[in-house]
Parts: structure tokens; C-alpha cells; sequence
């Protein structure tokens, strides 16, 4: 059987910055899975995602969560970007994000499924998020940024493609 | 209605590179059957992954899963959904399928749901069987976020697995795709 899900980019910050983007990337794939690990300058800065520089608002989500007390679920429609999670990102703790993206380059709408996880030893949530992209485009760029600060020095984003047989 | 018996086929243009998790096998919908199957599965990998995007002919249907072709009251499964106002959870016991994929609203003609299964220890032929599926759709107003656990009460090795839908067919756009993972 063929060998699969292939590392296409990793970023591994080694100075603060505002963003981190995957472009060019390769429409040879099934789906993309995307897994960041790291720690912003500003604490509780919730990490947003964009596709293809789209700032329209071509975006939505439905949220599942707890965060220790709770069980929630929202919804944000017509949105400019995708959440990812909420106070996604610590100062010290690194939170884990993972990113599923199916049949990206595909010529329906691009869903994807979002897993945030992050504990600070007596606070933190889990997210499940299904986030929706309105565009019959092909992704071929991925666009991260916070929602206040920068990335810190040592946070690490790959994206991996996945290849179905 | 079995109509798409998906038997293991190598890939021509697969990935190249090494590792653990390999591409067994994948189906796209027709249009004019809601069953896919992947049969003869090798009993070679430590886990199974599916994933898929689905499109059904008729809004709103859900995915079902069986194994080995068992149609016996011999799945029962927990459910914890959100649909962007309440959040819910359950259990269902005697059942002839799993449900995967959405709990609340499925697909729309144009919003896929998407998932992922994974199948632990699935070659065993002393214990149950046990799946865990991540999935949901959003509609731009609609949606869900559902984790769903399954179980198959059979100690046999997981030779086939179906993917169906209650009572329409799979799209052309809909997409399974099996993976082996591979153990140390």
C-alpha cells in the first residue's frame, strides 16, 4: 500500500511574528492536515485562519467546548476568517491546534475540522470546531494570525498533505 | 442496497515516502447508490482511519457503518453534539448500524459533512470492537460539531466495512477514503 501523509511545509518561528502562512501549496493532495504548537506575546489571543488571501466574509463555524465547568456550543455565520478555538494562546503554555481540511482543492465548499486543546493547570478548554470556507476555489494558501500580539519565538506550524489511494 | 463493492486497490499515483499510515483504499459516490464498501481489508495495520467527505441526494441524511456485513442488533454507541444552541449527549444500545457523521442536520447541497473514524485494534479476534468518529457540517446558519463512539459487540477481525446512508444516494462529490496505521 502507498505510504501517505507526506510533510509539505513546517514553520518553526525562531523571532516573534505577526502571521504565519502556507502558500503555493500543492493541489496533488486529498486533504491538508495542519498542527500548530506554541505561545503568543499577549495572553488568551485567539488564533484565526484565512484561505487564498479571502478577507470576504466567506466564512463560518459551529462550535462544540468545555472548559472545565461547561458544555457549550455557538455558531458565528458570515464571518471574515475562521476560529479557531477562543483565547486560543498563552503566554507560556503551548496550546495544540490541529486542522483538518478535506478535499481542499476540490470544487465544492472546503470544510474543515478544527481540534484546540490547551490546559494552563487549572484553567483551559477543548474545542471541536466545523468551519466552513464558501468557495469553489482551490486552497492554496493558509493564512494564521492572533488576534492581538505575535506568535512567540519556538512555536512550530506544519502542514501535512494527505493522499487517498 | 449494496451496489459499490470496493475491494483493495493500489494506488497508481500515491504519495511517495515512507511511514506508518498508508492509503488502502478510497470510493466516490455515484449518484445512484448510497453504499460503499471497502472489503478484503488486510489484517496487517495496528488501526484503520477513514476519512470522508459526504454529499447525500436527499438533505439532511446521516452515515451509517457496519462491519462485516452484520445487519444483527450488535452496535451501540454514545453521542455528544453541539448544533450551535444546545448541547447534546446520548446513547443508543441494539442497534443494527453506528451513526457517524452528522447528529443534527447532515449535509446540504452545497456544505459537505466531514469526518474522521478511527478503528483501534480492529484485527483482534478475542475483543470488541470500538470506532471513534470526529465530524460536522456548517451551513453558514446552520451546523453541528459531533463526536460520536461505537461499538461492535463481535470478536471477530474486521474483514469489510459499510458506509451507507438510510435512504438516498451518495453524490459524486462524496469521498471515503481508508488508511492503514501501522504499529511499531
Amino acid at each position: 500500500m502507498p505510504a501517505t501523509y507526506e510533510n509539505i511545509a513546517t514553520t518553526t518561528l525562531g523571532s516573534a511574528a505577526a502571521t504565519i502562512t502556507f502558500s503555493s501549496i500543492n493541489s496533488g493532495y486529498t486533504d491538508l492536515r495542519l498542527v500548530l504548537t506554541g505561545t503568543n506575546a499577549t495572553l488568551d489571543a485567539t488564533l484565526r485562519m484565512q484561505f487564498n488571501s479571502d478577507t470576504g466574509t466567506n466564512y463560518s463555524i459551529t462550535e462544540l467546548y468545555g472548559d472545565g465547568t461547561t458544555a457549550t456550543t455557538t455558531r458565528s455565520s458570515n464571518q471574515t476568517r475562521i476560529q479557531c478555538g477562543f483565547n486560543t494562546l498563552s503566554t507560556t503554555v503551548p496550546s495544540l491546534v490541529i486542522v483538518d481540511l478535506f478535499s481542499y482543492s476540490g470544487s465544492t465548499y472546503k470544510t474543515c475540522l478544527i481540534t484546540t486543546s490547551q490546559d494552563r493547570n487549572g484553567s483551559g478548554n477543548v474545542y471541536r470546531t466545523v468551519g466552513l470556507y464558501r468557495s469553489t476555489s482551490a486552497i492554496n494558501s493558509i493564512l494564521l494570525f492572533p488576534t492581538s500580539g505575535t506568535f512567540a519565538i519556538g512555536t512550530i506550524a506544519t502542514l501535512y498533505g494527505i493522499l487517498r489511494a | 442496497m449494496l451496489t459499490s463493492l470496493i475491494g483493495i486497490i493500489a494506488s497508481s499515483g500515491g504519495a511517495a515516502g515512507s511511514g506508518a499510515y498508508e492509503s488502502i483504499a478510497s470510493a466516490t459516490g455515484t449518484g445512484s447508490s448510497g453504499t460503499i464498501t471497502f472489503s478484503s481489508i488486510p489484517s496487517t495495520y495496528t488501526s484503520l482511519q477513514i476519512r470522508y467527505q459526504m454529499f447525500t441526494s436527499v438533505a439532511g441524511n446521516a452515515l451509517r457503518i457496519r462491519f462485516n456485513g452484520d445487519t444483527g442488533t450488535n452496535y451501540t454507541q454514545h453521542y455528544l453534539y453541539g448544533d450551535g444552541s444546545t448541547v447534546t449527549a446520548g446513547g443508543l444500545t441494539s442497534q443494527s448500524f453506528i451513526a457517524a457523521g452528522s447528529n443534527a442536520n447532515g449535509p446540504s447541497s452545497t456544505s459537505p459533512v466531514v469526518g474522521i473514524i478511527d478503528i483501534h485494534d480492529y484485527s483482534s479476534t478475542t475483543r470488541n470492537k470500538t470506532l471513534r468518529d470526529f465530524s460536522g457540517v456548517d451551513q453558514n446558519g446552520a451546523g453541528d460539531a459531533n463526536l460520536n463512539s461505537g461499538l461492535w459487540m463481535s470478536t471477530a477481525a474486521i474483514t469489510s466495512i459499510e458506509c451507507y446512508t438510510g435512504s438516498s444516494n451518495w453524490t459524486t462529490s462524496t469521498v471515503f477514503a481508508l488508511y492503514g496505521i501501522k504499529g511499531a
